[in-house]
């Protein structure tokens, strides 16, 4: 085991993992209580368009697709606030856009198709130390956000109820959003699009099956998150399978056996 | 000049091609209890949300004890809702609710002051027992008194209730109602209750105001809630007077 933590290129993947595992956990119970679970899968397709937009320019991608996905994110929020349509519905039309973009900008450099790949799937085990820096620059932006997280759980307990308290909700909201957009764009090099939505939901799912207070809940998706990356990754290494997938079903397991709990226990 | 606690002059607003309201004007004098009665789709609870300053009239000016009502201090105004738009889904004790009214934000922890604050609220909604019960496990009217308690814990100077006592058996409803008329004798606060009850109505408010998108009686409940007006507003006296009536014509 130790053996396996001296590994530099494993130390850089835990590291990597854990603070996106601690990013997801703030920002996951909001995602689900809102019922926008749905959400981290669309700004992880917008994200593709963005990196996709970054390699036809010729830029370094996770650059490019931050400001994007971001952009995506606003576009949301401004399309639910100003149409009747909701969330699932502003989030279809913009996974579509943003991945009819990706595919035209990818076709434009065809050279471009297998890297392209990469940001799919994601690759933990290949994260250098910029990615690192990255993420940790993501992690202060995020504690940057904690005095907002009362004001965030009581719009998200009751909208109207922190209008009349005088909270910015609307403004609030698109906070949240371009928060959640910019992890999202981060967490994509680690777990790829295709899986990052889950590091937003699974955990947070599961801690809400055994939380009857919003503030448990933080913290068992917090250590589902983390516990799912530090298990995950250790056990893709001992049975070489893909780190992202393992870490998945590892939180997967967990919500499994938090189901299990709330079937037994009844948590309300 | 007093102040006076609510002024509505001349409101007009809108839904698209819908009037909400119409020309409404009327003014509430401090430490007055007001119950609004009106049919479904009067705009009754869109004046009280005009009031809050949570929809902007399309004209005329609303005033809440001399400050804009968008321009409001938070913790002057309390709020029941009649809708409850978490629906249930949020993982929050009864405490926790209590006390976000005292906080105006959502607590990630308790005090001590603030606890004891809410609990001696809560003993007097009649949810003391509730503190650390889920708000999902509540009946309907258990959820109504948690309300109240949550929007009285502030001690604010006007109390909107939008049909408070919605889910409560007869024994809660007279209890919110003792409760009210209670607690604006001892703090001087102004009250405006949204209510299909025209009996209690009748009994503990002050004044009544009658809605129908505008101002169709405004006054004591005898005045403004005569039978004649209900009967054209409603088409319908009430089963009260109906079971009253007929018994006189037997």
């Amino acid at each position: 085991m130790i053996e396996i933590l001296s590994l530099p290129f494993m130390q850089r993947a835990l590291i990597g993992g854990v603070l996106i595992a601690i990013m997801a956990s703030f920002y996951g119970p909001f995602i689900v209580q809102r019922r926008l679970a749905f959400l981290g899968s669309g700004l992880a397709h917008a994200a593709f368009g963005g990196v996709a937009l970054g390699m036809y320019l010729g830029k370094e991608p996770l650059l490019v697709a931050i400001p994007f996905t971001v952009l995506v994110a606003v576009a949301i929020v401004w399309v639910r606030a100003h149409t009747d349509l909701g969330a699932d519905t502003a989030i279809g039309v913009f996974i579509s856009l943003s991945m009819a973009l990706g595919v035209i900008f990818l076709y434009l450099r065809e050279e471009n198709a297998a890297d392209a790949t990469t940001y799919l799937f994601g690759s933990i085990l290949a994260l250098n130390r910029g990615d690192i820096y990255l993420s940790c620059a993501a992690l202060v932006a995020c504690l940057l956000s904690l005095p907002l997280w009362g004001r965030w759980a009581y719009a998200t307990f009751d909208e109207t109820l922190a209008r009349v308290d005088r909270h910015p909700v609307m403004r609030d909201e698109y906070l949240l959003l371009v928060s959640v957009a910019v992890l999202v764009v981060i967490s994509v090099k680690i777990v790829g699009i295709l899986l990052v939505s889950a590091f937003l939901v699974i955990p947070a799912a599961s801690a809400r099956l055994i939380s009857h207070r919003f503030i448990h809940m933080m913290g068992w998706t917090l250590l589902v998150n983390v516990g799912g990356v530090i298990i995950g990754l250790l056990a893709s290494y001992l049975v070489d399978v893909p780190s992202g997938p393992a870490i998945i079903l590892v939180q997967s397991a967990a919500f499994l056996l938090a189901f299990v709990v709330h079937r037994v226990a009844g948590v309300r | 000049m007093n102040t006076m606690a609510v002024e509505v002059e001349n409101l007009s607003l809108r839904f698209g091609d819908t009037i909400a309201l119409r020309e409404v004007s009327f003014y509430v004098a401090p430490a007055t209890f007001t119950a609004i009665i009106g049919p479904n789709g009067a705009g009754k609870s869109t004046l009280l949300k005009v009031i809050l300053g949570l929809l902007t009239p399309d004209s005329g000016g609303v005033s809440v004890l001399g400050q804009k009502a968008r321009s409001l201090d938070r913790g002057i105004a309390a709020y029941v809702p009649q809708k409850k738009t978490f629906a249930g889904q949020f993982p929050a004790t009864v405490l926790e609710l209590v006390v976000s009214g005292l906080t105006g934000t959502w607590p990630w922890r308790i005090s001590r002051t603030h606890r004891e604050r809410a609990l001696r609220v809560m003993e007097r909604t009649g949810v003391g027992n509730l503190a650390n019960q889920s708000v999902q496990a509540l009946s309907g009217g258990e959820l109504q008194r948690a309300f109240l308690a949550r929007s009285l814990v502030s001690k604010p100077q006007l109390l909107l209730l939008d049909e408070p006592a919605a889910g409560m058996d007869i024994r809660g409803e007279a209890a919110m109602y003792h409760l009210l008329c209670d607690y604006q004798a001892e703090s001087g606060a102004t009250v405006m209750m949204i209510t299909h009850d025209w009996e209690g109505a009748r009994c503990h408010a002050d004044q009544v105001l009658l809605l129908n998108r505008t101002v169709v009686g405004f006054g004591s409940a005898q005045e403004a809630a005569s039978e004649e007006r209900l009967l054209s507003l409603f088409g319908h006296r009430g089963h009260v007077h109906e079971t009253h009536a007929g018994a006189a014509d037997d």
